[in-house]
């Protein structure tokens, strides 16, 4: 193969990977912020504490039993999906909750709060070093002849996105909890007039908005190798930017944003200069904000007096 | 009893559930590089004692927030400290008395303690700036410190490729500041609340990465080293230079305290103020908004860029490390804990920040944690931080209170 297609080819799959993992965690951020109008500034930190839940897990079993790779990935996976929702939840209860009818900004305030809670009880509970992270997912056979083009694990984390996207998808559209999350992102009073609860609606946003972090999170970690307590920060703005490029508040501008932000990071880094691949993110948004507001396919949102 | 019990059922309930929510981080430690596991089991007693007490008063601190009650108890006070305040022959006598304190500290204490102090009073400059743009002008702006570099490395590159001295690069650090407020005020113009704040961020990130990979120009990662300390007509002992830089220190917060006194009661400051509590509204009144959102860029930058050129000044060392987003923070801390809007507040919540970890080594790693939960947890029960502002009030009648 010519090896400047080879490397195109190589960037633009690295790119999807990238895209993958955004979308997963960015569809937390677009779900809450839909149904409470709130940055949830948490929300990288729940990514990470699923990657790090994964990994106690997974490296216990792996040290003292003798269980199969896939066996141990499925339950770290399990076990991660479990602690990120309940720390979401746990999350919600504590800091958001109360504040749901104070100004923006002291929401806001309380979620950076929550961002730092989060990530220096990690560090302390835990180490400051990055943790070497042994890849459960095993290498399949047919995709061998191609390992310089595509490794096991992006195609998992490809597809998994996928099954998780078409998932939500049908959650939102066909079930009876995902008319009650659509009611209540329209009108907070008004799907309370007609019967729905909302603290449930909300539990049940963060609920599934933080397992697929955690999904993200373990595929992350899986791909990268190793983790520490400061893997959320970053991520999480990159998700909130790929978010805020989608138009915030709309799944399917999300999932658009978080490829178009994939993309871009990965040609850039890998045809202008890898030193500013954290730039790209935030020259995006900063365009994004002053070009189009509302996002590719979000709303123009009127104010009214 | 009945009350006591289910009181205590509840904060049982969250006592087990913290016990889940934190087993694996808190007991397990695994290493995965050389495959040890060691469990703490202790970690989870603590946390059973823990939540259960924590849960309880949590509860009815929130309680009481409902009921209001703490509002009129702290107006009452307050209302007694006011009067204290005012009395004329009390504010002659404690002024002169602080005088006295301040100019005295450097020759009575160790200069270690001097340098610290310094550093507080800097903070307190940088909180007083701060607030400006979330005091008066209702804008989070999560990348205050990249305004502070701005003014270090103004004084670092202008030492480095002119040789240009400290009072050289004071007013220009404070001017460089004020620019780059401009240049970042500038497209996040349209941009309110939770969208500016990230935004803010994601340029305070784009600095520090600039000041990273410039290296030719700004050296990049190592910093720009041996920047001289300030001169008194000649170059100073390390001691009289750490003095010196205390006086100076002390000058600029006087005069932050000044400028913003006087701009409170002005037509930009009331300007900025409407602007805060309604955009729209004050569009309505005739308030240029565009100018109005660049002049607290402006005048929050000013503070930040001067107090940049006094830290290349102590610490003769700068480098893109020190300005990072946990610096933003930190000063927003400084902010909210102390008021928001409020001079006497930000000034207790800079000293609250920098000293508390100073003194109390101990808690040193615990730092960032508590300042976390002191976000939170100002947010939740006191969002007008430990002194509140007061606000002019007229009433009716022409009597002004």
């Amino acid at each position: 193969m010519n090896p400047d297609v080879k490397y195109f080819l190589q960037l633009v799959l690295s790119g999807l990977t990238k895209g993958s993992i955004y979308a997963l965690i960015a569809l937390g951020y677009t779900m809450v912020y839909g149904i409470i109008k709130l940055i949830n500034f948490a929300h990288g930190e729940i990514y990470m504490i699923g990657a790090f839940t994964a990994l106690i897990i997974g490296g216990v079993l792996q040290i003292t039993t003798e269980l199969s790779p896939l066996v141990i990935l499925g339950i770290s996976l399990v076990a991660a999906v479990f602690y990120s929702a309940a720390y979401g939840v746990t999350l919600e209860k504590i800091a958001y909750k109360p504040l749901r009818n104070a100004p923006r900004l002291t929401a806001l305030i309380s979620a950076i709060g929550m961002s730092l809670i989060l990530q220096n009880f990690v560090l302390l509970a835990q180490t400051s070093d990055f943790l070497p992270f042994r890849s459960m997912i095993p290498d399949f056979s047919f995709l061998i002849p191609g390992k310089s083009l595509l490794t096991t694990t992006q195609l998992v984390i490809m597809v998994t996105t996928f099954v998780v996207m078409l998932f939500l998808t049908l959650l939102i559209k066909f079930t009876r909890m995902g008319k009650a999350m659509r009611a209540t992102a329209q009108d907070k009073v008004m799907a309370q007039l007609v019967g729905i609860d909302i603290n449930r609606v909300i539990t049940f946003t963060f609920v599934i908005g933080s397992a697929t972090a955690a999904i993200g999170g373990v595929l992350i970690a899986n791909h990268t190798g190793q983790i520490n307590f400061y893997i959320g920060f970053l991520a999480g703005i990159k998700a909130f930017v790929a978010a805020v490029l989608g138009g915030i508040g709309s799944i399917p501008g999300a999932v658009l944003g978080s490829f178009v932000l994939g993309m871009t990071e990965s040609l850039g880094a890998g045809y202008i200069s890898s030193a500013y691949d954290n730039a790209f993110a935030f020259l995006i948004l900063i365009l994004i904000l002053i070009f189009k507001p509302s996002g590719l396919l979000g709303r123009n949102e009127v104010e009214k007096v | 009893m009945n009350r006591l019990l289910s009181e205590a059922k509840k904060s049982l309930i969250t006592s087990l559930w913290f016990m889940v929510l934190t087993f694996p981080l808190l007991v397990i430690k695994v290493n995965t590089r050389d495959n040890t596991v060691v469990w703490r089991w202790m970690n989870l007693l603590w946390v059973a004692i823990g939540a259960f007490g924590l849960s309880w008063i949590w509860r009815r601190m929130l309680e009481r927030r409902e009921k209001g009650n703490t509002r009129i108890q702290s107006s009452a006070w307050r209302e007694k400290v006011t009067v204290f305040a005012s009395n004329r022959k009390f504010q002659i006598s404690g002024l002169s008395t602080l005088a006295l304190v301040v100019v005295l500290f450097p020759f009575l204490v160790k200069f270690y303690q001097v340098g610290i102090v310094t550093s507080a009073l800097m903070f307190v400059i940088l909180g007083l700036g701060l607030n400006i743009v979330i005091g008066y002008g209702g804008l989070l702006h999560l990348g205050y410190a990249a305004f502070y570099a701005v003014g270090a490395y103004s004084y670092g590159l202008m030492y480095l490729y002119w040789g240009l001295p400290f009072w050289v690069a004071l007013p220009f650090g404070a001017v460089s500041g004020a620019l780059f407020g401009l240049v970042i005020g500038f497209p996040v113009l349209r941009l309110r609340g939770d969208y500016l704040a990230i935004v803010t961020l994601a340029f305070g990130e784009i600095i520090r990465l600039l000041l990273e990979n410039l290296s030719g120009f700004t050296k990049g990662p190592e910093g720009i080293a041996q920047i001289p300390r300030p001169a008194f007509f000649t170059k100073l002992s390390l001691q009289g230079a750490t003095t010196y830089l205390y006086f100076i220190a002390i000058a600029l917060v006087l005069l932050a305290i000044f400028v913003i006194k006087r701009l409170e009661d002005s037509r930009v400051g009331r300007a900025l103020e409407a602007m805060r509590d309604d955009e729209i509204a004050a569009q309505a009144m005739g308030i240029d908004l565009t100018k109005a959102k660049l002049t607290t860029f402006a005048l929050g930058a000013v503070w930040a860029g001067m107090v940049g050129v006094v830290l290349a000044g102590k610490t003769t060392y700068i480098n893109p490390g020190s300005f990072t987003l946990m610096e933003s923070v930190m000063i927003l801390v400084a902010v909210v804990l102390g008021g928001t809007g409020s001079i006497p507040g930000v000034i207790l919540g800079a000293f609250l920040v920098t000293l508390i970890p100073e003194y109390f080594r101990a808690l040193a790693d615990y730092r960032m944690l508590m300042f976390g939960v002191a976000l939170v947890v100002m947010s939740i029960f006191r969002p007008q931080g430990i002194i509140p502002r007061v606000r002019k009030r007229y009433t009716v009648g022409g009597g002004k209170e």
